[in-house]
């Protein structure tokens, strides 16, 4: 059985792109060109995954999220001209798993896609040891190896590891990560937040360049990027 | 210091702080005419010129002497101002002209003068307070017989009084320099004619230059620069809050009455309260009486309470029913511990009928100190007839009453033989009751008087004589007076309580209506034409109010009368009042020659605009006991007038805002319309078959990627021209800022080398993220148009001298020397390019506009090694995050 991705988009042109690259990449597709159709076809398709426009005809696409991703069974990726950055934390804190801007790349927004799938609650569960290429991360036994070689790292450095690698290829906001690492502390800040990711990068990351392990989302958060 | 003990004084420090940025006064006091004063202002001004100040001599009366005028020589004067009056042409200070000249110190000679009719300010120390608070020195001259305090004083024993006074907050504010020689060296001089006296002061020659007279005049002004230098000292030790044993604990209450003298009185209690430093009200009592005070009376308590103000007091007028009590409740109220009051002038018969206030003051207020002052009337003007309606009565009162005891004659005739005496007697209290009721005390007498000659006449025995055989019926008469006496004074003072009720409530009933109309008008305008309307309706004068326009200035918003008139005094007056917050025009103490008085439309702090008020006949405008309806009309207004302002300014927000929401919606619709097909053509080209025909699949996505750009750039300029950029800033790592750039410019830069030489150590900075990513994808941008493919694009990072600097190179042409700036200017690409390069030139303004923005600056530069150009972001030190982090973060 082959898993059906909603398309939801005003736009005649866009809706025609996507279904070629979907149904190429052997996804079954169906399309909505407005909300209300949107909800409609959730409920006749049952897609797995819906890559929605914000603009739509009838009403905002961020009010469509909590509805469409129906308990998270279903992965939900924005796909919007709008790019300032409140939208975009908006939308992820409304329970979409990614987000990402037109003019989009295409092999990019597969690859977020298939990072989606993958984590949809209804998929399986996150291993307890998170590869990826020469990192492991052992979330039971809360360590770290590179290349085989154990890596030390902080109390606060392993907890941010170890929330990106639980949702490896999505990306958090930097609200979720600080509630996660700092849970019930005082004054936690991005600043703090932004020195760890800079520990983490040195040891994880060189001589690579930077951001090669750890990306940045700007204004938005940070993901564990994964292979592809 | 934030013990309660050591607190400065908080009145004392806003009077030191409201002296800092004024001019300081020094005056030259002297006991009489002919000590030197002149002379010694001048021979300090020459030496503080000599000691560099810039001095110029405002105006100086030499008087033809010699040596006086020798030192004028070599100061600059300041020619004085010819005003014509009357035919006359008199030479006045010329104020605006030293105003221009804005020098260091100025001299002015006669500080109780008073300028021509026609002047700024009635009298010359008015020009002084404006020079002060231009913040010019000014040195002066003055008699102590000019201090207004001291003016009583100095007329007791002299037997002369002067007009020029001069009140004495100015003196409580200036340094006071006696200038004093012996009485027998004066009279030497005056005898050797070498003192110019004014001509009021000859008359009076002999006796005003007696060596006892002037031996006081010397004690006084001694005394009051003492006083002066004492009550500095103290202002000095209170701003300190050093404590000290100040009087502070006094508080002084002088009664001011309708009879000659109150300005005495007030002067006395002013004497009183500076002996004790403490402070002083002069109080009104108004009751029941108060209703038939003739104008001059009213005239003489207004003037008694202006007065006061002027000599620094505060004054309060409160309603009683009696004198007494009103006294009495006030002394406990403001805890005040002295009370003047002046030594009554009414007759005995008064006194007796209503006893002393002085006496039952005395006796009946424990715990406080009573002054009886006597009061002395220089000059009592003829007191005006009362208008009390119940003196004489009317013709047609005595006439009824005849007829009324000729009936009750008649009647008691008739019923003679069932009546004994006595109760005739009774019948003839009936007329006697009615008609002092009625008609009042003398009409009731007159009754009580006719109804005794009956009695006596027609049946107390022997019948037809007045005679009066039985001592016992003298007291029938005397009855028939007292009751006569006795109902009319009742009923005079009920009905006078019911006219003080009748009145309140008139004012009050005016004042809700007028507050009702204005309630539901939405519009200035017509508020303001609704006020004038009220005001001319209630008071019979001319109304103008004004209000600020826009463009500046005052303009008249409505008038009572479309024919008003406006000179340009009365413009000028407006203006003061408006500027100043207070009072000004006719019957105020600035521009008096205004034919209006113009009070100010306050509503808190804020000045809305002004009331005039002008009346047809030559005379002050108003009523002084009506002023206290009309401050209450003014302050309503004023009120209205600011809801309806804050309405106004509400609308404008809310217009402001619709315009706002407009913008960002056109804003995000634009971006959506351009860059959906964007979308499509890029998408499109990604699913092309490559292999076919790479090129053209290549230049489709990179034209359709440079469009992109330029659609984001006219964005953001869109956003930067209708300043409607809103920061996020947040604390940023650079090399993310960086990184992310670099992958978005891949483009941009296809077949340029990137290198990143940026340190991982550098301190997070203060940006919005995605301006601060916009314009490093600029500066990227522009890097990879202008350098030949295949060299280098360095993005270099450096933190030195506290700052920041993110610097972008490259190996292109270079911009041409001396004009590296103008490449930030909105559309200039820089001619010296010798290749025609794509692009908006839009770039680099939205760079600079966006590092501007976020606190940043940028420039551009020839790299100095290398070819190339080197544009450089710059993070001062300000946004810079600087904290270290908690231990057990790293």
């Amino acid at each position: 059985m082959t898993d059906t991705i909603l398309i939801v988009d005003d736009e005649v042109a866009i809706r025609r792109l996507l279904r070629n690259t979907l149904e190429r990449e052997g996804y079954g597709v169906a399309e909505a060109r407005d909300g209300r159709d949107a909800l409609a076809q959730a409920q006749v398709a049952q897609p797995v995954a819906v890559l929605l426009d914000l603009g739509l005809p009838d009403r905002d696409g961020l009010g469509l999220i909590p509805l469409l991703r129906a308990n998270g069974e279903r992965a939900v990726i924005v796909v919007s001209a709008r790019e300032a950055t409140h939208e975009k934390v908006a939308a992820l804190d409304l329970g979409a798993e990614d987000y990402v801007t037109k003019p989009f790349d295409t092999d990019e927004l597969l690859a977020r896609l298939r990072a989606a799938l993958r984590h949809r609650a209804a998929a399986e569960p996150v291993p307890e040891i998170v590869q990826r290429g020469d990192l492991a991360i052992d979330l039971h036994h809360r360590v770290v190896r590179r290349a085989g070689e154990d890596v030390h790292l902080t109390r606060k450095e392993y907890d941010v590891l170890a929330i990106l690698a639980r949702n490896i290829g999505r990306v958090l906001t930097h609200d979720r990560i600080i509630a996660a690492a700092w849970r019930g502390e005082e004054d936690p800040r991005i600043d703090y937040l932004r020195i760890v990711i800079r520990n983490l990068r040195q040891k994880l990351e060189a001589p690579a360049p930077v951001g090669s392990v750890i990306a940045n989302e700007l204004g938005v958060g940070y993901r564990l990027r994964a292979d592809t | 210091m934030t013990d309660g003990r050591g607190r400065p004084d908080p009145d004392a420090l806003l009077r030191t702080a409201a002296q800092e940025g004024r001019g300081r006064l020094k005056i030259f006091l002297g006991a009489a005419p002919g000590v030197g004063k002149t002379f010694e202002m001048l021979s300090e001004g020459a030496a503080r010129r000599r000691d560099g100040v810039d001095v110029v001599v405002g105006v100086v009366e030499t008087h033809g002497r010699a040596e006086t005028e020798a030192l004028t020589r070599g100061q600059e004067i300041v020619p004085r101002r010819a005003v014509v009056y009357e035919g006359r042409t008199l030479l006045e200070m010329d104020l605006d002209a030293i105003l221009a000249r804005a020098p260091r110190l100025v001299l002015v000679d006669e500080l109780a003068h008073t300028n021509a009719p026609g002047s700024r300010h009635p009298k010359r120390y008015g020009d002084v307070e404006e020079l002060l608070a231009a913040g010019i020195n000014v040195y002066s001259t003055v008699n102590i017989q000019h201090v207004e305090s001291l003016n009583d004083v100095v007329a007791s024993f002299t037997r002369v009084r002067v007009r020029e006074t001069v009140p004495d907050r100015i003196f409580e504010l200036a340094e006071i320099e006696v200038v004093d020689i012996p009485p027998d060296e004066l009279i030497e001089r005056l005898k050797a004619g070498k003192v110019y006296l004014p001509q009021e002061a000859t008359r009076a020659l002999g006796h005003f230059f007696s060596k006892s007279n002037l031996s006081a005049l010397r004690e006084l002004a001694l005394r009051r620069a003492a006083q002066a230098v004492d009550a500095q000292m103290l202002d000095h030790v209170r701003s300190l809050g050093v404590g000290g044993t100040w009087a502070g604990s006094d508080r002084i209450v002088v009664a001011v009455s309708e009879l000659p003298g109150a300005d005495g009185l007030v002067r006395a209690a002013k004497r009183v309260a500076d002996a004790l430093k403490a402070p002083w009200t002069a109080l009104f009592i108004e009751t029941p009486r108060t209703q038939g005070f003739s104008d001059v009376e009213h005239a003489r308590v207004a003037e008694a309470m202006r007065l006061a103000t002027h000599l620094g007091g505060a004054i309060a007028t409160v309603p009683a029913s009696s004198v007494i009590q009103g006294i009495q409740r006030f002394l406990v109220d403001a805890r005040a511990t002295q009370l003047v009051l002046g030594k009554s002038k009414r007759s005995r018969w008064f006194e007796l009928r209503h006893g002393s206030v002085v006496d039952r003051l005395v006796r009946d207020t424990p715990g406080v100190t009573v002054h009886v002052v006597p009061v002395e009337v220089a000059n009592t003007p003829p007191a005006g007839t009362r208008s009390r309606r119940s003196d004489w009565g009317t013709p047609t009162g005595y006439a009824l009453t005849l007829a009324a005891v000729a009936a009750v004659t008649a009647l008691a005739s008739a019923l003679f033989h069932v009546l004994d005496l006595g109760n005739v007697a009774l019948l003839y209290l009936l007329p006697v009751m009615a008609a002092a009721s009625f008609f009042g005390l003398r009409t009731g007498l007159f009754a009580g008087v006719a109804s005794s000659l009956a009695y006596n006449f027609f049946f107390l025995p022997p019948t037809g004589t007045l005679t009066v055989s039985n001592p016992e019926n003298v007291v029938s008469i005397i009855v028939l007076l007292g009751v006569a006496v006795a109902t009319s004074q009742l009923n005079a003072r009920v009905r006078a309580q019911a006219d003080l009720a009748a009145g309140s409530a008139r004012t009050n009933a005016t004042l809700a209506g007028f507050l009702g109309q204005l309630g539901s008008v939405n519009d200035v305008t017509q508020a303001a034409q609704i006020i004038c309307d009220d005001v001319k309706r209630l008071f019979g004068v001319h109304v103008v109010v004004m209000m600020p326009q826009p463009g500046g200035g005052l303009a008249v918003q409505a008038a009572s009368d479309p024919d008003y008139k406006l000179e340009v005094m009365d413009q000028a007056a407006a203006g003061w009042a408006f500027d100043n917050a207070t009072t000004a025009g006719k019957g105020s103490e600035t521009l008096t020659a205004s034919e209006w008085l113009f009070q100010p439309l306050k509503a808190g702090d804020r000045v809305l605009g002004v009331l005039g008020a002008a009346h047809d006949a030559r005379g002050n405008p108003i009523r002084a006991d009506r002023l206290p309806l009309l401050s209450s009309l003014i302050d309503q207004s004023a009120l209205v007038l600011e809801r309806l302002r804050l309405e106004a300014e509400m609308r404008d927000v809310d217009a402001v805002r619709t315009r706002d929401r407009l913008r960002a919606a056109l804003l995000s619709s634009v971006s959506h319309d351009l860059r959906t097909p964007l979308t499509a053509v890029l998408a499109a080209a990604d699913q092309l078959d490559a292999a076919a025909a790479p090129d053209l699949v290549a230049t489709i996505r990179a034209e359709a990627n440079r469009l992109n750009r330029f659609v984001a750039n006219l964005l953001d300029m869109a956003r930067v021209e209708a300043g409607a950029l809103t920061l996020h800033v947040e604390a940023i790592d650079l090399s993310d800022a960086v990184t992310g750039a670099a992958h978005d410019a891949r483009r941009a830069l296809e077949g340029h080398k990137l290198r990143l030489n940026v340190p991982p150590d550098l301190p997070l900075v203060r940006a919005d993220p995605q301006l601060l990513h916009h314009c490093l994808l600029n500066l990227l941008d522009n890097a990879g148009r202008y350098a030949d493919p295949g060299t280098d694009v360095v993005i270099e990072g450096a933190h030195r001298y506290g700052q920041l600097r993110l610097s972008v190179l490259d190996q292109g042409p270079g911009l041409p020397p001396g004009r590296e700036a103008e490449v930030f200017e909105t559309f200039r690409r820089l001619e010296g390019s010798d290749r025609a390069v794509g692009g908006t030139g839009l770039g680099l303004a939205i760079v600079k506009a966006f590092a501007d923005t976020m606190g940043m600056s940028v420039e551009a530069a020839n790299r100095a090694e290398h070819v190339g150009a080197a544009f450089t972001l710059t993070f001062p030190a300000a946004l810079i995050v600087r904290d270290a982090l908690p231990a057990e973060v790293t």
